[in-house]
């Protein structure tokens, strides 16, 4: 029988390749805009076995009434990203965004706008640091924790 | 009727024949998008809502403007135009 604590699942299948300057910048950012959320757009390459990030892009957050907990991606910084990602022949693999004061787990917030065939990054931040960095992504209804390699 | 280029974003292409565009036509958005899903029926249904207007989770930009700031579906499209299909991106801690 299994105990109350559930590990979450691991993909073996799905990795995503975020080399440490890019983790840097988000942590840059998570940390500045704390104790908001911020978000932005992945913009990679398909690997063999998972994505591969190449550029990160911050976002604006358009939901400024409750921006503790919540994040409205502009669409319009999206567009942006997406003709920039295009441009280099890349393409946009995913999305991050934080979670002030909250583990990096995603809520049934994040799983009602979720997409299949993306990364969702989330930082957790308290404060002056990054207390926890995990990719995720839809496998049907719920979400799988994806590997999150340099 | 005007010929557009539709940017389909990567999760949707395996209900678009695999293809990052298509080529259409149509003499507005929602024109354009039912042509596509004469052929993609399964695509035009993560796109669009059975009354004709974009799902909640969709954005669907001509140029570099969301066609909600338009007229929405009822927006003309021209020769050349591109549209392109973005996922709406929200959720947060609570």
């Amino acid at each position: 029988m299994p105990g109350p604590f559930q590990p979450p699942r691991v993909s073996q299948m799905n990795r995503i390749s975020l080399p440490a300057p890019m983790r840097e910048e988000l942590a840059a950012i998570a940390v500045d805009g704390y104790p908001y959320e911020t978000c932005g757009v992945l913009v990679g390459a398909c690997a063999d076995d998972g994505v591969r990030v190449e550029k990160v892009f911050q976002a604006r957050n358009l939901n400024t009434e409750r921006a503790r907990d919540r994040y409205v991606l502009d669409p319009d910084d999206l567009m942006s990203a997406d003709l920039a990602a295009r441009e280099a022949g890349l393409e946009i693999v995913g999305f991050w965004h934080t979670h002030p004061d909250h583990p990096a787990r995603p809520s049934e917030t994040d799983r009602e706008a979720a997409w299949d065939g993306y990364s969702y990054v989330i930082l957790s931040v308290s404060g002056a640091r990054v207390e926890d960095l995990r990719s995720w992504r839809l496998n049907g209804e719920g979400f799988v924790e994806e590997q999150v390699a340099a | 009727m005007s010929r557009v280029i539709v940017r389909i974003p990567t999760p949707l292409r395996g209900f678009a024949g695999g293809n990052s565009e298509i080529a259409a036509e149509g003499a507005d958005v929602g024109a354009v998008l039912s042509a596509i899903g004469a052929d993609h029926p399964e695509l035009l249904e993560r796109v669009m809502k059975d009354d004709g207007q974009p799902r909640e989770f969709v954005n669907i930009y001509l140029g570099s403007d969301n066609v909600r700031t338009l007229d929405g579906m009822n927006t003309p499209v021209g020769e050349g135009d591109v549209l392109s299909i973005l996922p709406a991106v929200a959720g947060g801690a609570g």
